[in-house]
């Protein structure tokens, strides 16, 4: 992209770091406050929505390419629908987390289980943002300079 | 009047300001920015009501990603909104009159905020909050009854999130960048 919106892209550089740190805090403290797997996948994909409206979409599509964000959003329904079959493998109801760990005095199971539905819910989320993003914006040639 | 309510009435009244505001502003940049503002009020009146998971959702959901989409479907169509030929129907009028007439008359026989006889407080409400340090024992209870007591719940949600990409997908394309139909670009450069 050309050299204009300096600013922009400086604390656009500055910005996207913390924003995908803050969407893993927001995925993996799900369980102790605010937050969780649909919160933290939007905020992922927002990270890198914003660099692709900065530094252009393509810069973006090498770092998320849309084949691999496309197995993503499958592969978050899969995850979370496996822990599913996993707890009926070994013995439980489908979804009920306490077979997935044998500490049942600490609950260990229903942690295990809240942070791989989470990851799984984040997942899908994230890509079928970015996902969505990809669709609309695909159908344009570049912001123009005017557009901003 | 405490400090809360009167916050409520601020946050209300500058939700009703962005609400008319989007009804007549025709340009379509400024209705997705007002509409961004009013998300983000909406968030903040939920912090009011202590529903921070809520108001995370609706502050990241709705004043976040939902304008960034707002400004790429605007990228597809035109800047501004026509004005509406003729002369303005009066019976969409009448409609929307009467079913805020209806809203707001059923609203009176809503419980008052935080009623401990209220049905969301009655019955399971109850049951969560006093199972959930026995049973699954994390700190916050809305992800207690989001990934586990409602576990199908959220594996359906997660499934619409899917299936709602796989529907734009389809109708828009994958969205690979160059695949484009090339368009203004060409024309500057000429």
């Amino acid at each position: 992209m050309s050299q204009h919106h300096l600013i922009l892209r400086i604390i656009s550089k500055i910005l996207i770091p913390p924003i995908l740190l803050y969407a893993f805090y927001v995925q993996f403290h799900g369980d102790f406050g605010p937050g969780g797997g649909f919160q933290a996948g939007v905020i992922f994909a927002v990270g890198i929505i914003l660099y692709a409206l900065v530094f252009g979409l393509e810069g973006a599509q090498k770092v998320a390419p849309p084949s691999v964000v496309q197995v993503f959003m499958a592969f978050g329904v899969l995850l979370y629908a496996g822990v599913g079959v996993a707890t009926l493998l070994l013995g439980g109801n489908f979804l009920s987390y306490d077979v997935l760990h044998p500490d049942l005095a600490h609950h260990s199971g229903q942690h295990y289980g809240i942070l791989a539905v989470e990851l799984g819910v984040g997942i899908t989320v994230a890509s079928v943002m970015i996902s969505l993003f990809y669709s609309f914006a695909g159908r344009n040639a570049e912001i123009d300079d005017e557009d901003w | 009047m405490d400090l809360g309510t009167s916050i409520d009435i601020v946050l209300l009244a500058f939700l009703l300001i962005c609400a008319v505001a989007i009804v007549f502003i025709r340009d379509l940049f400024s209705v997705v920015m007002v509409a961004g503002a009013y998300s983000l009020l909406s968030a903040m009146f939920f912090v009011n009501l202590d529903a921070v998971d809520v108001a995370f959702t609706e502050a990241a959901v709705g004043a976040g990603i939902s304008t960034v989409l707002m400004l790429g479907g605007l990228m597809l169509t035109s800047r501004r909104e026509k004005k509406p030929k003729g002369r303005q129907p009066i019976f969409p009028l009448l409609v929307v009159l009467s079913t805020g007439a209806a809203l707001v008359y059923a609203t009176f026989d809503m419980p008052d905020f935080g009623d401990p006889n209220s049905p969301a407080n009655s019955y399971v409400g109850i049951d969560y909050i006093e199972a959930t340090e026995k049973q699954i024992d994390v700190p916050n209870i809305v992800t207690a009854v989001l990934a586990s007591y409602r576990g199908y719940d959220t594996l359906g949600e997660t499934v619409v999130v899917f299936t709602a990409g796989l529907g734009v997908m389809v109708l828009l394309g994958i969205g690979f960048a160059g695949g484009a139909p090339a368009s203004r670009k060409e024309e500057d450069d000429a």
